[in-house]
């Protein structure tokens, strides 16, 4: 029986796994104390969980449990690496390597650097939606502090070579920061393999709680530090001041071992629901996949089905179906995706996109009806398309003088 | 954000959908928007050439729902009406019917454009000069 509605925008947030929630719970009341309270059982008892969660949260990345520092989620942790790094280490340089497809918590972040006095450099990506190792490595600078790319890609879920641009950045004495939100609990990320220096990551995309995450920092090869962003009672060894979000934290660590212990079984079933669904869709005639095919995570797709608008189509099954597109006709701009144009795709294939994120409790039924669904919605759109009705006539849509608005 | 009922209504149940024979002097045709903003509309009328009153109107339109609702609900407001009333048709009678937020009213901007279009189409074919419109104020 399937239940209403489906659920397929996992790369936005997930549901908590009820054993997140179990875990959790005491932490709310009887069990509520301080972690920074020294003096007490209450405190003694937080911190205990505090530093189990910890350790839990740092072996599913092969870090040191000292590396772990917790912050309210993946925004915080990436102004922290970036913003923490760029004046910690003022006096070696002020030069940051990004790329253009980063999430906005990434790139408002050097933006605001830049206008601190900072330089930045953004890689554009390939057509694929990967960085170009040699261009990367052709920007570094005698100034460049750090590189900032991001692990996988929220949108198309590609994941970038972070082994090949760690080698460079170590070659150049650089440090290396990933955005890891969508990585971290999905696929094997191991920060001393990987050579990541920095890397944020938050609960809430791996069936964690909202509003807790961590920065990791290595302490060693190199001993990287952070200037912190937020000052008060010196919590987290200085770098991050505030109150523990203890039952927080304590569902995140139990929402990294979860993750530990079933990555291997979930990948298997969910990339193959997430195959069955790609593969299908992209029968349905000149409909195209976004994103490198090989280099991308097991649970997500993003494909446009050119001739009808994104948000048109969510609306013939957003009742039964959650998914997203990198249509932005609900916003003011009326800009799609930047980062859709920025794998090249004209502004229309970009309004056309749909992006699908199968996650833990996806269903092989739920994947048949959003075929059904999707397929059947695509066809009757096209039906009412003046676009499609010139393309079947053979018309040259760019021969025509569009009025632009 | 959530749509209101007309708006669904029009979406799910287009009125007249379609293409009339645009080589024929009584059909006027507008098409306007552009596939790089997210929005094309095409919106046609045939007009009985004895009485001057519309008598049939269709669209094909590439859009958002609302884009969707503002084209067919402007097709039904149109049929039974002459070529002059049908250009006083404004933009934010179609807001009004259809409940639009402020973010989409563009869309019904779209729409009163398609049909200016559609009659200055029709106009020219028939050796009428076109008319001139005030540039609307939001786009």
């Amino acid at each position: 029986m399937l239940n209403f509605p489906i659920y397929l925008d996992h790369n936005a947030t997930t549901p908590c796994d009820p054993r997140v929630v179990e875990a959790m719970i005491p932490y709310f009341t009887n069990s509520f104390g301080n972690a920074a309270s020294r003096n007490h059982p209450f405190g003694w008892q937080a911190e205990e969980a505090v530093d189990y969660a910890r350790e839990q949260v740092a072996k599913l990345i092969g870090a040191d449990p000292k590396e772990i520092i917790f912050t309210s989620g993946a925004t915080e942790g990436d102004n922290l690496g970036i913003k923490g790094v760029f004046e910690m280490y003022a006096s070696k340089g002020n030069h940051i390597i990004t790329c253009n497809i980063e999430h906005k918590a990434v790139l408002d972040t050097c933006k605001h650097i830049e206008k601190e006095g900072g330089e930045v450099t953004y890689l554009k990506v390939k057509d694929n939606g990967l960085v170009d190792l040699a261009e990367l490595e052709a920007a570094i600078k005698p100034t460049t502090i750090l590189i900032a790319i991001m692990y996988a890609n929220n949108e198309i879920g590609t994941i970038n070579p972070m082994k090949e641009i760690s080698a460079i950045a170590r070659k150049h004495g650089v440090l290396v920061f990933t955005d890891a939100v969508q990585a971290v609990g999905k696929i094997p990320v191991d920060v001393n393999k990987d050579g990541i220096d920095l890397m944020a990551f938050t609960a809430h995309k791996m069936y964690g709680p909202k509003g807790v995450g961590a920065l990791y920092v290595r302490r060693k090869n190199p001993r990287v530090k952070v200037t912190a962003q937020i000052d008060g009672g010196g919590h987290e060894r200085g770098m991050r001041s505030g109150t523990l979000n203890v039952p927080g934290i304590v569902g995140f660590g139990k929402a990294c071992e979860i993750c530990m212990n079933e990555m291997e079984e979930e990948t298997k079933r969910v990339s193959a629901l997430r195959d069955k669904l790609q593969n299908e869709l992209l029968k349905v005639e000149e409909s195209y996949l976004n994103g490198d095919k090989e280099h991308k995570l097991p649970h997500v797709t993003n494909i446009s089905f050119k001739y009808v608008e994104g948000e048109g189509l969510m609306m013939g099954f957003n009742k039964n179906i959650a998914v997203s597109s990198g249509s932005a006709c609900t916003s003011a701009s009326l800009e799609p995706s930047y980062v859709l144009k920025a794998l090249g795709l004209g502004d229309d294939l970009a309004h056309s996109s749909l992006r699908f994120g199968l996650g833990r409790f996806t269903t092989e039924e739920q994947i048949d009806y959003t075929i059904e669904q999707v397929t059947n919605t695509v066809n009757k759109l096209r039906e009412m398309s003046p676009l499609w009705e010139m393309y079947k006539e053979g018309i040259d849509m760019n021969s025509i003088e569009w009025a632009h608005h | 954000m959530a749509y209101s009922e007309k708006v669904i209504d029009h979406y799910q149940n287009p009125k007249n959908v379609g293409t009339l024979d645009k080589s024929k002097a009584n059909v006027g045709t507008g098409l306007v928007g552009a596939p790089e903003c997210g929005d094309v509309m095409r919106l046609q009328i045939e007009v009985d050439e004895a009485t001057g009153v519309i008598k049939d109107a269709k669209f094909k339109t590439f859009g958002c729902g609302s884009a969707i609702a503002s084209s067919s609900l402007a097709t039904e407001w149109l049929k039974g009406k002459s070529v002059d009333e049908a250009i006083t048709i404004d933009n934010m009678t179609i807001v009004e019917e259809l409940n639009l937020p402020p973010v989409k009213i563009h869309c019904s901007v779209l729409a009163e454009d398609a049909i200016k279009a559609a009659v200055n189409d029709y106009r020219k074919k028939n050796g009428l000069p076109e008319l001139k419109f005030e540039e609307s104020v939001i786009h």
